[in-house]
């Protein structure tokens, strides 16, 4: 079953806040609160300030995403 | 991953082999829920998001997500069977688009080259390789073609959930980088969506059945395939059994 896509965008974490919540400086330019997937967590995938991540956004609400991804 | 994925195909080839002029898609729905329970599995789309069915049936114009009906096939439909299923807790998702019977020189073509651009897309899913390799050989092919590439729904990551990350769009947005490198252990269903006319598609009112926006025919084919150390391996597949 084909997925619908949802917007996904490079960033960088500015700061990691409780709870497992990023603040993201997304390419765009924009600042959004990021929490990471449940599947990253279960892995427990370290983010730290500085790394390169791919969130996705809802087309809903663009000031939150949800970290789907880091590059290594 | 195997067990799932294979059982897709066989079902997937018994339900093509079920496919001709007077058959309803609701029959067809039935006979792949019989199949999967008979075999131990679970149909992975019904109560997916409340998907009410096994298959996605969807008749030429449709995209996916057609939804199984009393509708009688008739002869010179394309009719693309999508489905998954669930194997102690893996899934397995694949899609074929059949012909009903004889089916017009055009819509041949149309099932040939998205079936060619699922084959180069897979051709080009190497270990070391960017998603976007993919995306940019199926999007390449169709259009070379004169046919365009779905944008709104994408290939995905698979596992222990139907849809995981990454999306596998089938086109390149120059905006978007490269994409994420392919390693082995992934495991990703790769699904080329191709419209004879425009890209555009829209939802009907049923909330699901996709169809082109202009009427055109659209053909959709998936496999479930998995990166290796030792190559590219094609799960929803009955080749190579054993191997």
């Amino acid at each position: 079953m084909a997925k619908e896509e949802a917007i996904e965008v490079e960033g960088t974490v500015v700061e990691p806040l409780p709870n497992a919540m990023f603040r993201v400086q997304l390419e765009t330019g924009h600042k959004v609160l990021a929490h990471i997937s449940g599947k990253m967590r279960m892995h427990f995938i370290r983010i730290l300030p500085g790394d390169k991540v791919i969130v996705e956004l809802s087309p809903y609400d663009l000031t939150r995403g949800r970290i789907i991804y880091r590059y290594k | 991953m195997r067990r799932s994925n294979r059982l897709v195909a066989e079902t997937l080839q018994a339900l093509a082999r079920r496919v001709e002029p007077g058959v309803t898609t609701l029959e067809l729905d039935r006979f792949a829920e019989a199949h999967l329970l008979a075999h131990g599995a679970r149909p992975a789309f019904k109560g997916y998001r409340n998907y009410p069915f096994t298959l996605c049936t969807s008749i030429n114009e449709q995209v996916v997500h057609g939804l199984p009906s009393a509708r009688k096939l008739e002869e010179g439909d394309i009719l693309s069977l999508d489905m998954g299923a669930v194997v102690e807790g893996y899934h397995g998702d694949s899609a074929i688009t059949v012909p009903v019977g004889r089916i017009s020189p055009e819509a041949e073509r149309l099932l040939r080259v998205t079936r060619e651009c699922l084959e180069r897309a897979i051709a080009a899913a190497r270990h070391g390789a960017r998603l976007t390799d993919l995306s940019g050989a199926m999007q390449g092919h169709a259009e070379a073609n004169g046919y365009s590439v779905v944008r709104v729904f994408v290939g995905h990551g698979i596992g222990k959930e139907l849809h995981e990350a990454p999306q596998i769009p089938n086109f390149v947005d120059p905006e978007r980088g490269r994409g994420p490198l392919l390693k082995p252990g992934m495991v990703l269903a790769i699904e080329p969506m191709v419209n004879a006319g425009g890209p555009e598609v829209r939802v009907l009112d049923d909330k699901w059945t996709a169809v082109t926006a202009d009427g055109s025919l659209s053909a959709h084919f998936e496999h479930t395939i998995a990166i290796t150390e030792n190559g590219t391996e094609v799960l929803t597949t009955l080749e190579g059994a054993g191997a």
